[in-house]
C-alpha cells in the first residue's frame, strides 16, 4: 500500500492518473449535477415557509461547503508539500486554488441573492456570508503571493505556509465571525441554515454535493497536468506526455 | 563564548530599540499615520461627538489596523537590505528566537506607542473615560497580536515587488478577527456593558498567535532567504 | 410542477434563475479555464524541450 503512496508523490504517475480519470470525474458529476438540478428545481416541493426561493440551496449550499473543502484540501496538500518537500502536493494547492476562490464567489453570489426575499437585502453581515467573504480574501491572498515570486518554487514555498497559516484561523474566523454575529442578531435569526428537509428535497442536495465534489476531481485533474507540466518542463517523461 | 537564547533575545530587543530610536521617524510616521486616519473619520462623517462615539471604537480599531500595516514594514526590511538578517539566521541562534526578539522589539516601539496615544484619540472620538481602561488593554493585546500576525505576513514579502499591498492583503483577513473582539470589547464597554468576555476571548487570540507565529515567521524567513 | 410554474418558481424566479445561471457560468469557466491551463503548459514544455533539445547539439 506504501508503495501506492510514494507513487503519488511522482509527477508523471500523478499526471497519468490525473489524465485517465478526469473524463471519469466529468462524466460521473455532469450525471449528479443533472440530477440533482432537474429534481432540484423541478420535483422538490415548494417550502412552506421559503416557497420556491429555497431552492437556490441547490447551489448555495454545495459551493460554500467545497469552497471550505478546496481550501483545506489546498491547505493540506501545501503543508505536506512543505514539510515532506513534495512537489506535488504544491502542484495540487496550486491547481486547487482558482477553483476554490471561484465556487467561494459562487457561494457568496448565490447567498447574496438567496438573502434578498428571505432577509429583504442583497447583503447582511450574515456569519455565513462574512466568513466566506473572508474565505475569499485569503483564497486572494495565497493566489496573490504565489504569483508575486520569480521563483516559481520559493513561491510555492510562500504560499503553501500562508495557506497552512489561513487554514489555522478558518475556525477562529469563523467562530469570531458568529460571536460578532450574535451581538447584532435580533428576530433575523438566519433561516439560512438548513430548512427542516424532506426526503424529495434531500436527495436533489446530496446529489449536488457528490456532483461538485466530482466536479471538482475533475477540474483537478486538468489544472493538476498543467501544473505538474510547468514545474516538470526539463523532465524526460515530458515529452512522451504532452504527444497526446 | 557562547550566548544562551535567552541572552541573544534580550540583546537583539535591545538592539532593535537602540536601532529604531536612531530612526525616529520609523516611530512617528505610524503614530502621524494613526492620527490622520482617526481624524478622516469625523471630517467624512460630520458627525456630533456624541454620535461619534458609536462609531468610534470601529474607526480606533480599524486606524491602529492600517497605522500597525504601515509600521510593518521596518520590521525586517533594513535588516534584509544590508545583509544582517542573513548573518542574524546564521548565527546558530534559531531563527525563532531572533524573529521573536525583534517582533517584541517592533511591539514595543509601535504598538504600544499607539496604545499610549489612543486616550488622546478616544477623547476625540468621544470615548468616555470609564471605558478607557477596557480600550487600553483591549488595544494592548490586539497591536501585539497584530505585530506577531504581522511578522508572518512579512517575513512572506521580504523583497517583493509591491510588498506592501501584498502584505495588507495578506494581513488584513487574518486580523479580522481580532478587530471584532477588539472592537466589541471597546464597543461593549462604551456602551456600559460587560466587556469582560470580548476581552478574554482577545487574550486566547493573542496567546495563541504568539504561542504559534514565531515558528510560522521563522519558517516564513527560512522561505524567503534560503 | 406544471411548465409554466417551473419557469416562474412561485414569484421568485429572478432570484433563483439567477444563481442556476451564475452556477453554471462558473463550472463552464472552471472548466474553459483548467483546459486552456492544460493547453499552455503543454506549449511551453514543448518550447522548452525544443531549446534544451537544439542546446544539446
Amino acid at each position: 500500500m506504501w508503495t501506492w503512496f510514494y507513487k503519488l508523490a511522482s509527477p508523471p504517475y500523478v499526471y497519468g492518473v490525473a489524465a485517465a480519470l478526469m473524463p471519469w470525474f466529468l462524466g460521473l458529476a455532469v450525471l449528479t449535477i443533472g440530477y440533482g438540478l432537474i429534481a432540484g428545481l423541478g420535483f422538490a416541493p415548494p417550502d412552506y415557509q421559503q416557497g420556491d426561493a429555497f431552492r437556490i440551496i441547490y447551489v448555495h449550499v454545495p459551493s460554500a461547503w467545497m469552497s471550505e473543502f478546496i481550501y483545506t484540501t489546498m491547505a493540506l496538500a501545501g503543508g505536506i508539500a512543505l514539510i515532506w518537500r513534495i512537489k506535488v502536493g504544491h502542484a495540487v494547492a496550486a491547481a486547487s486554488a482558482p477553483i476554490g476562490a471561484s465556487l467561494t464567489l459562487l457561494a457568496l453570489v448565490t447567498g447574496s441573492m438567496w438573502g434578498k426575499p428571505m432577509w429583504g437585502t442583497y447583503w447582511a453581515w450574515d456569519p455565513r456570508l462574512t466568513s466566506e467573504l473572508i474565505l475569499l480574501f485569503l483564497y486572494v491572498g495565497v493566489m496573490s503571493l504565489r504569483s508575486a515570486f520569480e521563483d516559481p518554487a520559493r513561491g510555492d514555498r510562500a504560499a503553501a505556509l500562508l495557506a497552512v497559516v489561513g487554514a489555522v484561523n478558518v475556525p477562529i474566523i469563523h467562530y469570531s465571525v458568529v460571536w460578532w454575529n450574535s451581538l447584532h442578531q435580533g428576530a433575523t435569526v438566519a433561516k439560512l441554515g438548513k430548512p427542516s428537509i424532506a426526503g424529495s428535497m434531500l436527495w436533489p442536495l446530496l446529489s449536488m454535493f457528490v456532483g461538485f465534489m466530482l466536479f471538482y476531481g475533475a477540474v483537478l485533474c486538468l489544472r493538476l497536468q498543467g501544473e505538474v507540466l510547468n514545474r516538470e518542463r526539463q523532465s524526460a517523461w515530458v515529452r512522451e506526455a504532452i504527444k497526446s | 563564548m557562547t550566548v544562551g537564547a535567552w541572552e541573544a533575545f534580550w540583546l537583539i530587543v535591545r538592539r532593535e530599540m537602540r536601532l529604531s530610536f536612531r530612526r525616529p521617524e520609523q516611530l512617528l510616521q505610524p503614530l502621524v499615520f494613526f492620527l490622520i486616519v482617526t481624524t478622516l473619520f469625523p471630517l467624512g462623517l460630520s458627525l456630533q461627538l456624541s454620535l461619534l462615539r458609536d462609531i468610534a471604537p470601529g474607526v480606533l480599531w480599524v486606524a491602529a489596523l492600517l497605522s500597525a500595516l504601515l509600521s510593518l514594514d521596518f520590521l525586517f526590511k533594513s535588516d534584509a537590505d544590508d545583509g544582517t538578517l542573513e548573518q542574524l539566521a546564521l548565527s546558530g541562534h534559531g531563527l525563532t528566537v531572533i524573529v521573536a526578539a525583534k517582533t517584541l522589539a517592533h511591539w514595543l516601539v509601535t504598538g504600544l506607542a499607539l496604545v499610549l496615544v489612543s486616550p488622546i484619540v478616544g477623547t476625540a472620538l468621544g470615548i468616555p473615560v470609564d471605558a478607557f481602561a477596557t480600550m487600553l488593554v483591549s488595544l494592548a493585546l490586539g497591536t501585539l497580536t497584530l505585530s506577531w500576525l504581522g511578522a508572518i505576513g512579512a517575513g512572506l514579502t521580504i523583497g517583493l515587488r509591491r510588498g506592501n499591498v501584498l502584505l495588507s492583503l495578506i494581513v488584513l483577513p487574518l486580523a479580522m478577527p481580532l478587530l471584532i473582539f477588539g472592537a466589541g470589547a471597546t464597543d461593549r464597554a462604551v456602551s456600559g456593558t460587560n466587556a469582560a468576555g470580548a476581552l478574554y476571548l482577545l487574550a486566547a487570540l493573542c496567546v495563541f498567535t504568539c504561542t504559534l507565529a514565531p515558528f510560522a515567521a521563522a519558517a516564513a524567513l527560512r522561505i524567503t532567504l534560503e | 410542477m406544471s411548465g409554466g410554474s417551473f419557469w416562474y418558481m412561485g414569484g421568485y424566479a429572478r432570484y433563483v434563475w439567477p444563481c442556476v445561471g451564475f452556477a453554471c457560468v462558473v463550472l463552464a469557466w472552471n472548466l474553459w479555464s483548467a483546459r486552456r491551463h492544460l493547453a499552455a503548459a503543454k506549449v511551453r514544455a514543448a518550447r522548452a524541450l525544443a531549446m534544451a533539445a537544439s542546446e544539446a547539439r
